[in-house]
C-alpha cells in the first residue's frame, strides 16, 4: 500500500491562468467540487446519511447519484461510527471516501473512528497505512435549527494530532478546499458553515483547482489591529471591521484561518507584528475553544509586539441556546466591534 | 386500565422470533378480527384514546401550519403514527418513564405533557425542555438512537432500587436500529435483564433511506433475538393491537414467568405519511402513491369506525370532541407565543452554581444589551 499516489497533489490555480467562471453559493460550490473530483478520479466516492437519492438534507450532493451511480454515491444506514469507520477502510485500499456527517453534532459516535484510527493510522504503522479521506459536516449556528444541530466544536478535532481540519468561508475557498482535501494524503475534517451555504454568491472558478490547506487568507488588510476568524464568523467580522472603519476610524486586518489544523502560523503571527493587536472570533464556547491556541501562539511567537492584551470574542460557555436566544449567543457584528474598540484603546 | 386476557399475549413461535406477520386486532375498516381480542379497556378509555389520537393529528396540522408561517422552527410530523403514540403511552402505568423521540409528540401528550409544553421547544424556548413535576418523560432525544441505553440504565435503576413496579419505554425509529447505541443497549437490558421496552416506530423511512436499505434483517423485531430477548411485530396503525402488545411487554418487563426475560423489543409497523420534517421534501426520494395504501389503514378512521360500529361514538359526541380540541390548541398556541425568554436564561441550569467565569459572561451580556439594546442582537448577515 502506497502512502501516496501521483495524481494526489494539490495543484494551487495560477491566478493569471484565465479561466471560466460560474456564481455559485457555498453549498453549490461544495457540490460542484464534489462533481469536479468524482469525474476526474474514478476512486472518489461520496457516502453518508440521505447523500445519494435526497441529495443530502442540504443537498450538497444534490445530482451526483445521476453522474456517478449508486456504487460511487452511497446511502449508508443511519450510523456514524459504521460510516467513518468503513471510509477508513476504504482509504486504506486506496479508494478515495468522502463521507459526509449530516449536521457536526452528529459526529461523536463517529468520533472513536475518527481519533483512536483516522488520525493516527499513518504514525501507528509506521507509514505505511495512511487514511487519505475527508469528513464532510456542516456546522454552526444562527438558522433557527433545533438543539444539537448548531454546535461548533472544531477544538474537538484540532486536538487530534494526524486530523487536518478545514472551514471555508467563501464559495471559491470552499471548492478549492474541498478538493484539495481530497486530494490531501491525511483524513481532513472538513467543516461547512451552514449559516453560510446560501447567504451570497460569488464566481467561482470552474476549473479543477486545490487551494492548499494550511494557508490562512487576509480578507481584509488593515494596520490597527487583526482579528482571526474563520467559518461563519468572517462575515460578521467584516460587517464589524467596515463599521469601525466609518464609525472609528480604525483600521482592521482580517485574517480568516481557513484550515484550522495544521494552523497557518506564519501569516498569523506577520499580521500580528504588523498591528500589535489580536481579536479572536469564534462561535464556539470560549473556554479551551481555538481562540485560546491562537492567542498563546502569538504571546510565544511574538510577545514583543503586543500592544494590548489578546482578546477573544467567543460563544458563551453555555450549551448553544435554542433559537429564540442564539442571536446572543453568537458573535454578532456588535460584540466584535466592541472587541476591536477595546483593543484598540488600551 | 387492566391488561389484557394473558392468554392472547402468548406468542407463537414465529412471533416469537420476531418474524411473524404484525399481530392486529382490527381490521383495515376498524372491525374486529373474528379470532383477536378487545383489550379490556372502558368505554371511557376507548373514547378518550380515540380523542387523543385525533388531538393528535389535529396538532400535526396546526404545528405545520405555524412552521410555514414562521411561527415555529423545524418540525417533525407525526400523521399516520399517532394511533401507535396514543397506545403506547396509554400502556404505560403513571409510574413508568418514556423516553421519547422528536417525533413522538402524541406518546409524550398522552403520558402527561401539556400541550403548550410540547410546543415550546419549537418556539425555541430553552425552558420547553423543562418537564412538569411528576411527569415521568424525558426531554426529547434528537441524536438518533441515544435514548436507548439510557432507558436500559433507568430500568436498572429503578430495580436496584427496588421499584418493581416501575418500567422504563423508550421509542425509536427504524433508521435508529442501525446506531451503535440501539444494540448496546439492547444487549445490555438483555444481559441485566432489565425492565425496559424498546419501541420501534418502523415508519419505513429515516429520512430518504428506506427500511431495506437501513437492514439487511427481514424484520427489526427478529433482531431482539440476538440480544436474547423477546421481538414482537404488531401493526402500528392498529391502536387497540398496540396498545395490548405494549401493556403486555410492560406487564412481562415488570413481573416476567419463570422463564420470560423482562426486555421487549416491539415493532410497530406503520408509515410516516409526510414529510420527514418540514424542512424535508419526500418527492426527491419516494412514490407519493405508496402512502395511499397505507392511509387505508389509517389509525383514526379504524378508530372512529370501531367505536361507532360499537355504539360509543356519534354525530355529537364527534362534534364534542371536535369543539374540545380546538380550544386546547387554541389555547395552548395563545400561552407560548405569549411566553417570552430572558437571554439571561442561557446561562441558567448549566452548572449546579454558576461559576464565576459564567457569571462575568453573563454580566457581559448584560451589560451589552443594556448599552445597545436588543434590536442590535439580531442584525443579521446581509
Ligand atoms: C446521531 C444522529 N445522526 C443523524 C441525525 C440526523 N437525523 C435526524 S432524524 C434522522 C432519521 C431518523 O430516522 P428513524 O430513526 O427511522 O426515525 P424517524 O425520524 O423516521 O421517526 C436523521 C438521519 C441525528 N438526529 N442523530
Amino acid at each position: 500500500m502506497s502512502s501516496k499516489s501521483p495524481d494526489e497533489s494539490t495543484t494551487p490555480r495560477d491566478s493569471q491562468t484565465e479561466s471560466a467562471t460560474e456564481t455559485m453559493n457555498l453549498v453549490e460550490a461544495v457540490r460542484h467540487a464534489l462533481h469536479t473530483e468524482m469525474a476526474r478520479n474514478e476512486r472518489v466516492m461520496v457516502l453518508g446519511e440521505d447523500v445519494a437519492e435526497n441529495g443530502g438534507v442540504f443537498r450538497a450532493t444534490a445530482g451526483l447519484l445521476e453522474s456517478f451511480g449508486g456504487e460511487r454515491v452511497v446511502d449508508t444506514p443511519l450510523a456514524e461510527s459504521g460510516i467513518v469507520g468503513t471510509a477508513i477502510g476504504l482509504a486504506m485500499t486506496e479508494m478515495r471516501p468522502v463521507a459526509e456527517l449530516q449536521f457536526m453534532g452528529f459526529a461523536y459516535p463517529a468520533f472513536d473512528q475518527l481519533v483512536s484510527h483516522a488520525a493516527r493510522m499513518r504514525s501507528r504503522s509506521h507509514g505505511q497505512y495512511t487514511v487519505p479521506m475527508v469528513v464532510r459536516a456542516p456546522y454552526g449556528g444562527g438558522i433557527r435549527a433545533p438543539e444539537h444541530h448548531s454546535e461548533s466544536k472544531e477544538a474537538f478535532f484540532v486536538h487530534e494530532p494526524g486530523l487536518k481540519v478545514v472551514v471555508p468561508s467563501t464559495p471559491a475557498d470552499a471548492k478549492g478546499l474541498l478538493i484539495a482535501s481530497i486530494r490531501d494524503p491525511d483524513p481532513v475534517v472538513f467543516l461547512e458553515p451552514k449559516l453560510v451555504y446560501r447567504a451570497f454568491r460569488e464566481d467561482v472558478p470552474t476549473d479543477a483547482y486545490g487551494t492548499p490547506l494550511g494557508e490562512a487568507s487576509i480578507r481584509r488588510e488593515g494596520s490597527d489591529v487583526t482579528v482571526y476568524t474563520w467559518g461563519a464568523m468572517v462575515h460578521p467580522t467584516l460587517i464589524a471591521a467596515d463599521n469601525v472603519a466609518d464609525e472609528d476610524g480604525i483600521d482592521v486586518e482580517v485574517v480568516d484561518l481557513r484550515t484550522l489544523s495544521p494552523l497557518d502560523v506564519e501569516t498569523v503571527v506577520d499580521s500580528f507584528e504588523k498591528t500589535g493587536r489580536a481579536v479572536i472570533v469564534h462561535e464556539a464556547p470560549k473556554t479551551a475553544g481555538l481562540g485560546a491556541e491562537i492567542a498563546a501562539t502569538i504571546q510565544e511567537e511574538a510577545l514583543l509586539h503586543q500592544e494590548a492584551p489578546i482578546s477573544r470574542v467567543a460563544g458563551y460557555d453555555v450549551p448553544m441556546p435554542l433559537h429564540e436566544l442564539e442571536d446572543y449567543y453568537l458573535p454578532q457584528a456588535l460584540r466584535i466591534q466592541e472587541g476591536i474598540r477595546e483593543a484598540v484603546s488600551f | 386500565m387492566s391488561t389484557q386476557n394473558e392468554a392472547d399475549q402468548q406468542p407463537d413461535s414465529a412471533t416469537a422470533h420476531g418474524t411473524a406477520d404484525p399481530l392486529q386486532i382490527l381490521d383495515a375498516d376498524g372491525t374486529v378480527l373474528s379470532n383477536a381480542t378487545v383489550p379490556d379497556l372502558s368505554d371511557g378509555d376507548l373514547i378518550a384514546m380515540y380523542e387523543d389520537i385525533k388531538l393528535a393529528r389535529r396538532f400535526d396540522q396546526r404545528a405545520i401550519s405555524l412552521q410555514r408561517q414562521g411561527r415555529i422552527a423545524t418540525y417533525a410530523p407525526m400523521t399516520g403514527q399517532e394511533g401507535a403514540q396514543v397506545a403506547t403511552g396509554y400502556a404505560l402505568a403513571a409510574q413508568d418513564w418514556l423516553l421519547p423521540t422528536y417525533r413522538e409528540h402524541a406518546a409524550k401528550y398522552v403520558h402527561g405533557m401539556d400541550l403548550a409544553s410540547l410546543l415550546k421547544p419549537l418556539c425555541g424556548l430553552r425552558e420547553g425542555y423543562a418537564i412538569p413535576d411528576d411527569v415521568n418523560v424525558m426531554p426529547e432525544y434528537i441524536p438518533i438512537a441515544t435514548q436507548v441505553p439510557q432507558a436500559t440504565g433507568m430500568a436498572w435503576g429503578k430495580q436496584r432500587q427496588g421499584e418493581t413496579d416501575t418500567a422504563v419505554l423508550c421509542h425509536f425509529g427504524d433508521g435508529a436500529t442501525s446506531e451503535g447505541d440501539f444494540h448496546e443497549g439492547l444487549n445490555f437490558a438483555g444481559v441485566f435483564d432489565v425492565p425496559t421496552v424498546f419501541v420501534c416506530n418502523n415508519n419505513q423511512w429515516a429520512i430518504s433511506v428506506p427500511r431495506e436499505h437501513q437492514t439487511a434483517s427481514e424484520t427489526i423485531a427478529q433482531k431482539a433475538a440476538a440480544y436474547g430477548i423477546e421481538g414482537v411485530r404488531v401493526d402500528g396503525l392498529d391502536p387497540l393491537a398496540v396498545y395490548a402488545v405494549t401493556r403486555a411487554a410492560l406487564q412481562k418487563a415488570k413481573n416476567p414467568a419463570d422463564d420470560e426475560r423482562r426486555p421487549t423489543l416491539i415493532e410497530a409497523v406503520q408509515y410516516r405519511y409526510g414529510a420527514h420534517t418540514t424542512a424535508d421534501d419526500p418527492s426527491t426520494y419516494r412514490e407519493e402513491d405508496e402512502a395511499e395504501d397505507w392511509r387505508e389503514k389509517d389509525p383514526l378512521d379504524r378508530m372512529q369506525n370501531f367505536l361507532t360500529n360499537r355504539g360509543l361514538l356519534d354525530d355529537d359526541l364527534e362534534a364534542e370532541i371536535d369543539e374540545r380540541i380546538e380550544t386546547q390548541l387554541t389555547e395552548a398556541v395563545e400561552s407560548v407565543e405569549a411566553a417570552t425568554t430572558d437571554p439571561a436564561t442561557m446561562f441558567d441550569h448549566v452548572y449546579d452554581v454558576l461559576p464565576a467565569r459564567l457569571r462575568e459572561q453573563r454580566a457581559e451580556l448584560e451589560s451589552l444589551r443594556e448599552k445597545y439594546g436588543d434590536d442590535a442582537f439580531h442584525e443579521v448577515l446581509e
